[in-house]
């Protein structure tokens, strides 16, 4: 059986990749996966805390931090393609409208 | 080694490897397959933590409609990767950057340095547990007694985005378009004409 701090740590270096992928992508759509991405990563981690203390509770956790992803995901593919639609660019240092 | 060991390496190295294809990438495409792919290995490690309901969900849900939601969105708007994104943006990007970098990093040696240098964390090695553990049956029954406000609250949560992406994602003009007709569409291509060369 494979130690729980294997778990955390794959849970740890996913999310590292996700802030990097928020950090350095200019495409708007790879960026909307890194934050999944993050999502994935803590959902992970408390399925392996919930393994290690023998409690279901973080199943249900997870499940709802899993309908919230898909809600996000929804509703930032729709201001992306509105916003396609205005700037006809999917680069975000082109969305730019509202910087002061 | 044990099989399980083997398991895990394999499935996290898959995992690791499609994440950061994924954000290396030019092609969107790809880059959705990619992070498809890293979604199957962590369900993989899921059947490993015994969460078999979750990794089942994941699979099914995640990269099979979440995922190919992203598609149908590359599709309609037709990207192909050839867009020149160009240099990133100067003012904030690379002091922010290596300051949360630097962070991270701190981060992860603390937790190599805590879990394989030390000693064990408290949970430490994971137990054996009941054959039922993680089952559809084991969650729901928890989703239906325990957590079942916070349940119904999310499909309350789901109709919201329902409705907004619905909202945000519809064309500005097409009532008019449907009520009359050509009129409407000769002022949506004239607007339209407008928008490229603002944007030219």
């Amino acid at each position: 059986m494979v130690n729980i701090s294997a778990f955390l740590l794959v849970g740890a270096a996913l999310f590292g990749i996700g802030t990097l992928g928020v950090m350095l992508s200019r495409n708007i759509i790879v960026l909307l996966m890194s934050v999944e991405l993050m999502l994935n990563s803590a959902n992970l981690v408390i399925v392996a805390f919930s393994r290690a203390l023998n409690l279901m509770d973080g199943h249900a956790f997870v499940f709802l931090v899993l309908t919230v992803a898909a809600a996000e995901a929804a509703v930032g593919l729709a201001m992306v393609l509105t916003i396609y639609n205005n700037r006809r660019t999917v680069n975000v240092d082109k969305y730019s409208l509202l910087k002061w | 080694m044990t099989i399980d060991g083997v398991i895990f390496l394999v499935s996290t190295a898959v995992a690791v490897f499609g994440a950061v294809m994924m954000i290396a990438q030019k092609n969107a495409v790809a880059s959705v397959l990619y992070f498809i792919m890293s979604l199957v290995a962590q369900a993989v490690l899921y059947v490993q933590l015994g969460a078999l309901f979750i990794s089942a969900i994941l699979i099914i849900v995640y990269s099979g409609a979440i995922l190919v939601l992203f598609l149908f969105v590359i599709m309609l708007l037709n990207l192909r990767g050839d867009e020149d994104l160009g240099k990133p943006s100067p003012p904030v990007s690379n002091l922010t950057k290596a300051f949360v970098a630097a962070g991270l990093i701190m981060e992860m040696g603390f937790i190599i340095k805590s879990s394989v240098f030390a000693r064990p964390v408290p949970t430490g090695v994971m137990g054996s547990v009941a054959t039922e553990f993680g089952s559809a049956e084991q969650v729901a029954t928890l989703l239906f007694t325990r957590y079942l406000y916070p349940f119904e609250l999310t499909s309350i949560l789901l109709l919201a985005a329902i409705v907004g992406a619905v909202v945000i994602a519809r064309k500005e003009n097409a009532k008019e378009l449907h009520k009359s007709g050509q009129r409407a569409a000769i002022q949506e291509k004239k607007s339209e004409m407008t928008v490229d060369e603002v944007t030219n």
